[in-house]
């Protein structure tokens, strides 16, 4: 077990009156790329600031490669950010920009512009070397900012919401790039969004924030398929919450009640707490061919038609403030009005304690 | 009706612009004038009074007096109004606010009041009336103004770029001198040459301040003592003629700024 690469230690951070970051503890390995995932107000950002160095926290440490980075200016440290207005030089060309952090170490200038050649290739912007950045479109400025901080070779790299002022088609495509990028060079990249399919699609290591805390952190596919907290469950993707209580457990088994009636889990739970039931949408089934879990029925309120899939949204009648989120086939008939019966198979059933 | 009314605004536009303008032409017509008086009739065009002007070694010295102290001058200014705004816009400061309008105040100070202020203070420091006396009062003058063109411009959308600097491992000086201030450029030029205008032409404050040595227009003053003559015009026409290239200057420095 090699230590990890970034180290933060209970860290807490309070602006004014207000705390922002809530004893926050995260260790970030070698060669992984976390994203931090959270509403706004989460924190994610005051904590990607903090270990840009450009906020100090309350309280707690951090370690950058083992040593105590926590006061260090960014200047000193072995990061560097990708700002999300990108925040390049509107005075020096793309090449000057991409070759400043080499200057500022005292790199020739021969040997910097053919590395900052080397690193806008590798960002596919090898022809844009002499241009000035306002003669680039928002895409390929990012590239730039992207390139500008891989070529001083940092330890990490951070990202703050890098993606944010694209448009989506754009979006989707940098995505690919960006992973593509993070494995050719071996980087640690720390990537903050509020988009949980870019978190998806780009993490190795998600972070769930909420209200200045970790709600949950792992693979995104454990994170989706089995989030720690109930609003890991609903940010992360969407899914249906039936509250419960738990009222008898024997064999291993549990039954919790439910407002749309008892339901059995194939685990050994303390009788007497409240708990939550969360379905992910592609796991409920309406109509009569059900799975092994009955959850009443349901009157549809809305079809939304997504192309590869249609959202339903169904109020059920046993508990009218409880709405089940499903995802149909597009070829499913299914009009709003329509009575349906909900179910779902028992192990696709998340336990939340919280 | 309509007519009527289109032409009243014409002759109304050109009365409001011959007000403004004819003094300045009639000014330059008449330091072409060919006799000895600036008066009708018209005899010149000639060349005479400029030379005349520019064989006056008293004029010629007070000119070479007035552009040193309007460029050193507009060059404190410039500097120490950039080092505020700068100061003000990025750290937060115990009543900035307060501070903010303590530096901009001497904008509504008159002149005679500021010139009035520093005679009895440098008298009383012992600093002997001379053309570095007139160029300090200058930069209490242009100061504020240099601080808040300066200031209006160094928007939020900057820090990033400085932090960018910073993060990429420049230390606070490189950043002030490598980023901020080529992005400010323009802003910075902009107040430097609109402080050069106004040292420049600048005339109560010289006049309370100098004694042997002197700026230009209080050398005018003293030339139009002895009554009026073409001479004062030429040297009119001169001082005029640098005023418009300054403001054209800060005029363009200022568009190329909005247009990027």
């Amino acid at each position: 077990m090699t230590a990890p690469l970034v180290d933060i230690r209970a860290v807490w951070h309070r602006f004014g009156q207000q705390t922002v970051l809530k004893n926050v503890s995260l260790q970030i390995e070698p060669g992984s790329y976390t994203i931090l995932l959270g509403p706004s107000g989460s924190g994610k950002t005051t904590l990607l600031s903090i270990l840009g160095g450009f906020v100090t926290p309350s309280e707690g440490k951090v370690f950058i490669r083992g040593e105590d980075c926590t006061s260090v200016p960014p200047a000193k440290r072995p990061t560097t950010t990708v700002f999300q207005d990108y925040a390049l030089f509107p005075h020096m060309s793309v090449g000057s920009n991409v070759g400043f952090g080499l200057r500022m170490q005292g790199v020739d200038g021969s040997t910097r512009s053919a590395k900052a050649r080397e690193a806008l290739a590798l960002v596919g912007l090898a022809s844009a070397f002499d241009k000035k950045p306002h003669q680039l479109s928002g895409g390929q400025r990012q590239r730039v900012a992207l390139a500008r901080a891989l070529v001083i070779e940092p330890a990490v790299l951070l990202l703050d919401e890098p993606l944010g002022a694209l448009d989506l088609k754009l979006r989707r495509q940098m995505q690919d790039e960006l992973k593509a990028i993070q494995k050719r060079v071996g980087t640690a990249f720390i990537h903050v969004t509020h988009d949980q399919e870019e978190a998806m699609a780009l993490a190795d290591h998600c972070v769930v924030m909420n209200d200045g805390r970790i709600e949950d952190e792992g693979p995104p596919e454990r994170v989706y398929a089995r989030p720690a907290t109930r609003f890991s469950a609903t940010f992360m993707g969407e899914s249906t919450i039936l509250a419960g209580t738990v009222t008898e457990t024997k064999d291993r088994a549990s039954t919790v009640a439910t407002p749309v009636g008892p339901v059995c889990l194939p685990s050994a739970l303390p009788v007497g707490p409240a708990v939550g039931l969360a379905i992910r949408p592609e796991h409920l089934v309406l109509g009569a061919a059900g799975g092994g879990v009955r959850l009443g029925t349901a009157e549809v309120s809305d079809v939304v038609f997504q192309g590869s899939f249609k959202r339903v949204l169904a109020v059920s009648v046993e508990d009218p403030s409880l709405q089940f989120i499903a995802r149909l086939p597009a070829t499913a008939s299914v009009q709003p009005g329509d009575m349906v019966a909900v179910s779902c198979d028992t192990d696709q059933i998340i336990l939340l304690t919280d | 009706m309509r007519r009527i009314v289109r032409i009243a605004s014409w002759l109304y536009a050109l009365a409001v612009y011959g007000f403004i303008f004819l003094p300045v032409v009639v000014l330059v017509l008449f330091s072409l004038q060919a006799t000895s008086f600036p008066i009708p009739p018209f005899t010149g065009p000639s060349l005479r009074w400029y030379d005349a002007v520019l064989s006056d070694t008293r004029l010629t010295s007070a000119l070479v007096n007035s552009l040193l102290v309007a460029s050193i001058s507009s060059l404190a200014a410039v500097t120490l109004g950039f080092l505020s705004a700068w100061g003000f816009a990025r750290f937060v400061l115990p009543g900035s606010g307060l501070l903010r309008g303590l530096i901009t105040l001497p904008l509504t100070v008159s002149y005679l009041i500021i010139g009035m202020g520093l005679l009895v203070l440098f008298n009383w420091a012992g600093v002997p009336k001379s053309l570095l006396a007139a160029g300090i009062g200058h930069v209490v003058i242009n100061l504020p103004l240099c601080f808040a063109i300066i200031y209006s411009q160094m928007g939020d959308h900057q820090i990033n770029i400085e932090r960018a600097a910073r993060d990429l491992g420049a230390p606070e000086w490189k950043v002030l001198l490598l980023i901020t201030v080529p992005v400010m450029a323009p802003a910075i030029f902009a107040g430097f040459f609109l402080s050069m205008t106004f040292s420049w032409d600048e005339f109560v404050i010289s006049f309370l301040l100098t004694r042997f040595d002197t700026t230009l227009p209080v050398e005018i003053w003293n030339l139009l003592r002895s009554g009026l003559n073409p001479k004062t015009n030429a040297v009119g026409s001169l001082v005029f003629a640098v005023s418009i290239v300054l403001v054209v200057l800060f005029e363009l420095t200022l568009l190329r700024r909005r247009r990027a």
